[in-house]
């Protein structure tokens, strides 16, 4: 199969393959981190046992994801110098220090700090382990911020010069930071992050009361989850919306392949919302549109004109299919998380929150929604952007490395097959360890009895013990 | 007064690797051990000993790949591909050692699967390092801005006798690591096999040494020829009290000192390698200033990493200071 596709194709699909990995991970683990930052700071703040319960409950899910995403971010960081080399010495002059202070600023704070904040509250005491815990979840958003500055100068590429051997050579690094789309991007992302982590939370919370659980702190998730949905997702929303406007700013052919336009409209371009687009033929099949309202979101106006691909040439096209159902499977999980938010508002009102089997039942059918948007929304950027790496300026095809296909491929059969076996694993670690119930309390008698010590965390004994009493259950209900 | 800035970012760069390769040197140096302690109770704590702070010691690898990005973009352009198959390998090989950090403890059938996972992993890593350090000293073909050797190139009698090097040179830092965090019967059996790691891995520092100069005039020069030759004999003076400390300290039961002194004695060669590798960055083709990037890009990451690395080093040796002394067998960090 992998013969006769070039050594373009292969990386290509090597970088989106181990990235779209790796992104599941910390889009996980940024609204973890934060979670499990206000989950401690009102046990310390209440002292209500439930919200101790809890922190302890998701901070071991979050080790196991977190590691995931350090090794799978790892790989990231050298792709860049071993698939794409042209492209690394051209614009490392420009990307190379943002990366370098994410890695200074970031990976040192979270890595550092993540020990104490597992194993070490009772080495440091309740203020350091907060102060631990907050730079975790500060490292999380401080590593967003560098790398989404990273990626918006690569769609809005400004701030630079040229030198005579083709690198792009830094004038202004305020203007480099912070470039036209990297606001909206880094908003987008962060509170895409927080609700998949919301709807994460959620579902296990809707699971565990679907399974008879109606303990407080299952209760307790469930409740925090769906006032995130409720607030965030509005937000998020207006915030894509915005973010779609800054898009048709710098980049219009990236919209005009999400919305399907084909043609230009002089009179109010019309809102497609589904259809078959047929390259071939250059129009979308089988199209249900809404009159002028595309004209009315991306301008404001029902009969403002509106450019389509047709003034594009072809060479500078994206790939219009995939951009075009990437985006409609984003804004259509957008549209039920807040369908569901709302609905939880009302049950809320209704004093039916913790009875709700069928709103139970919604919230977990979408606790994987989130990935899922996260992935189709960077489908639909980092695909509406090509055929460039820096947008306008330098393309795909002259950003590889001179290496040839074979190497390429080996390399990535190599990488689909140690990512789907470790992080399979991994996912079903995670799945089994949500499958547990939330300790109902967290017992100060036991913690007492257990850690003698003073320098005592979380038994080994205890957690082997439980290990054990799980993969008994688990081979029972196997066989 | 103006700074050389690629100067001192090529200083600051070996430096990051330097601590890299301490650091994650004793915590792979554990990987290795594991198949030597198979009782259950051993190999927890040996994990559960770098378990707070493994992660930060991989991140400067990951600040050496972007730290070279960001400031000799050139040279990470040309030296990555070059070393494709090896650097490869040694990233799958840590994806397979680092999730096994947790993954050993969420499952009790599956538990040998991990601990295969985390010793594999830390060798072909080990390896894999070891390799591309040699190939890198035996150089690496550049032409208009781009490697222009073949696959094959970094696989030679002499990388990979730096490859087997490095693999015995991590055992001697997770050996005598352990020897510090342990206790009791585990720690004799730790500190004997340190001795063995050590005598193999001075063995093969010696072996080494008698190769390079003979691989390149350069390294001839620089190591026999005045007034270099000055600071390349203090290197092996130097080594050779490191040894005689690693061999007390072991001798005498310490429990520090064979570990400071291996740390010592890792220090050495990496600066006696640094003397060899002035001023190229990649040998013998590019230099520390043709791979630079603008002084635009050096200053502005300059300031950042004037204020952060302290920083950094504060509250990484914070961590290393809370989780100082022995392991207690009943603690245990999960």
């Amino acid at each position: 199969m992998i013969d006769g596709l070039s050594a373009e194709l292969l990386a290509r699909f090597q970088f989106a393959f181990t990235v779209s990995f790796h992104i599941v991970f910390p889009a996980f683990s940024i609204g973890l981190a934060s979670f499990l930052a206000v989950l401690n700071g009102l046990w310390l703040w209440t002292g209500n046992h439930t919200y101790r319960a809890l922190f302890d409950y998701w901070k071991t899910i979050f080790a196991v994801a977190f590691g995931m995403g350090v090794v799978s971010g790892l790989v990231m960081s050298y792709q860049f110098g071993t698939n794409w080399s042209v492209f690394a010495d051209r614009t490392g002059p420009v990307l190379g220090p943002l990366m370098a202070y994410e890695v200074l600023s970031a990976f040192f704070l979270e890595a550092g700090f993540l020990g104490i904040m597992l194993f070490g509250r009772d080495r440091v005491g309740p203020g350091l382990h907060m102060f631990a815990t907050f730079m975790v979840a500060l490292g999380t958003l401080l590593s967003a911020t560098w790398i989404l500055s990273v990626n918006s100068w690569m769609q809005t590429p400004v701030g630079f010069g040229m030198n005579d051997v083709g690198q792009f050579v830094p004038e202004d690094w305020w203007a480099i930071v912070f470039n036209p789309s990297f606001p909206y991007r880094l908003v987008h992302m962060v509170l895409a992050a927080f609700l998949t982590t919301a709807f994460v939370v959620g579902g296990v919370g809707a699971w565990h009361m679907l399974r008879g659980d109606n303990g407080a702190p299952t209760r307790k998730m469930f409740s925090m989850a769906m006032w995130m949905a409720v607030v965030v997702t509005p937000v998020q929303i207006f915030a894509g919306d915005q973010h779609g406007l800054n898009t048709l700013e710098h980049q219009p052919v990236k919209i005009m392949a999400m919305e399907g336009h084909f043609h230009s409209y002089e009179e109010g371009a019309p809102l497609i919302l589904f259809g078959w687009p047929n390259e071939a033929e250059k129009r979308v099949d089988y199209a249900i549109s809404i009159p002028k309202l595309s004209s009315l979101i991306l301008k404001h106006d029902l009969n403002a004109p509106l450019a389509g691909l047709d003034t594009v040439a072809d060479e500078d096209e994206p790939p219009i299919a995939i951009v075009f159902w990437s985006f409609r499977i984003m804004v259509g999980i957008g549209f039920a998380m807040l369908t569901v938010g709302l609905w939880s508002l009302f049950s809320r009102w209704r004093g039916t929150l913790y009875d709700s089997r069928w709103l139970h039942r919604a919230v977990w059918m979408l606790s994987p929604a989130g990935f899922l948007a996260v992935l189709a929304g960077w489908v639909t950027t980092e695909v509406g952007r090509q055929p460039f790496t820096v947008y306008g300026l330098m393309r795909t095809s002259e950003s590889l490395s001179p290496i040839a296909a074979p190497a390429v491929a080996t390399s990535l059969i190599a990488f689909i097959v140690v990512y789907f076996f470790v992080f399979g694993a991994g996912t079903f670690y995670i799945l089994r360890l949500m499958r547990d119930r939330p300790a109902q309390q967290h017992d100060e008698q036991r913690e007492e009895t257990l850690h003698a010590g003073p320098i005592r965390t979380a038994g080994a004994t205890h957690a082997a013990r439980k290990d054990k009493a799980m993969s008994k259950t688990a081979e029972g209900s196997a066989s | 007064m103006t700074l050389d800035l690629p100067l001192i970012w090529a200083g600051l760069i070996a430096l990051a690797i330097l601590i890299y390769i301490i650091l994650d040197g004793f915590d792979l140096g554990v990987g290795l051990l594991f198949p030597f302690e198979p009782g259950e109770d051993e190999r927890d704590l040996m994990m559960n000993s770098v378990a707070p702070v493994w992660d930060g010691n991989e991140t400067w690898l990951v600040l050496g790949g972007g730290g070279l990005f960001a400031v000799f973009p050139l040279a990470y352009a040309t030296a990555l591909p070059a070393l494709y198959a090896p650097l490869l390998a040694m990233l799958l090989a840590l994806v397979f050692r680092g999730v096994a950090f947790e993954y050993r403890w969420r499952t009790t059938r599956w538990k040998r699967v991990w601990d295969v996972s985390f010793f594999a992993g830390s060798l072909i890593a080990a390896l894999a390092q070891g390799i591309a350090l040699g190939a890198l000293v035996q150089g690496i073909e550049i032409e208009n801005r781009a490697y222009a050797g073949g696959w094959w190139d970094w696989f030679t009698p002499f990388s990979l006798l730096c490859g087997v090097a490095l693999v015995f040179g991590y055992a001697l830092l997770g050996a005598t690591w352990l020897n510090m965090k342990l206790e009791g019967a585990v720690q004799e059996r730790m500190r004997y096999r340190a001795a063995i790691a050590g005598a193999v891995t001075v063995g093969f520092i010696g072996v080494v040494s008698l190769i390079t100069p003979f691989l390149d005039e350069i390294y001839f020069a620089r190591w026999f020829a005045w007034p270099t030759a000055l600071y390349s004999a203090a290197v092996p003076l130097l080594c050779a009290a490191a040894i005689a400390a690693l061999y007390y300290g072991l001798k005498k039961r310490h429990d520090v000192t064979p570990f400071l002194a291996s740390l010592t004695l890792f220090t050495l060669c990496f600066i006696g390698l640094g003397i060899g590798f002035y001023p190229y960055i990649v040998p013998h083709s590019l230099t520390i200033a043709e791979a630079a990037a603008p002084d635009s890009s050096l200053l502005f990451t300059l300031v950042g990493a004037a204020v952060l690395l302290p920083l950094i080093l504060g509250y990484t040796a914070y961590t290393y200071w809370v989780f100082r002394g022995k392991l207690d067998p009943e603690e245990g960090y999960h």
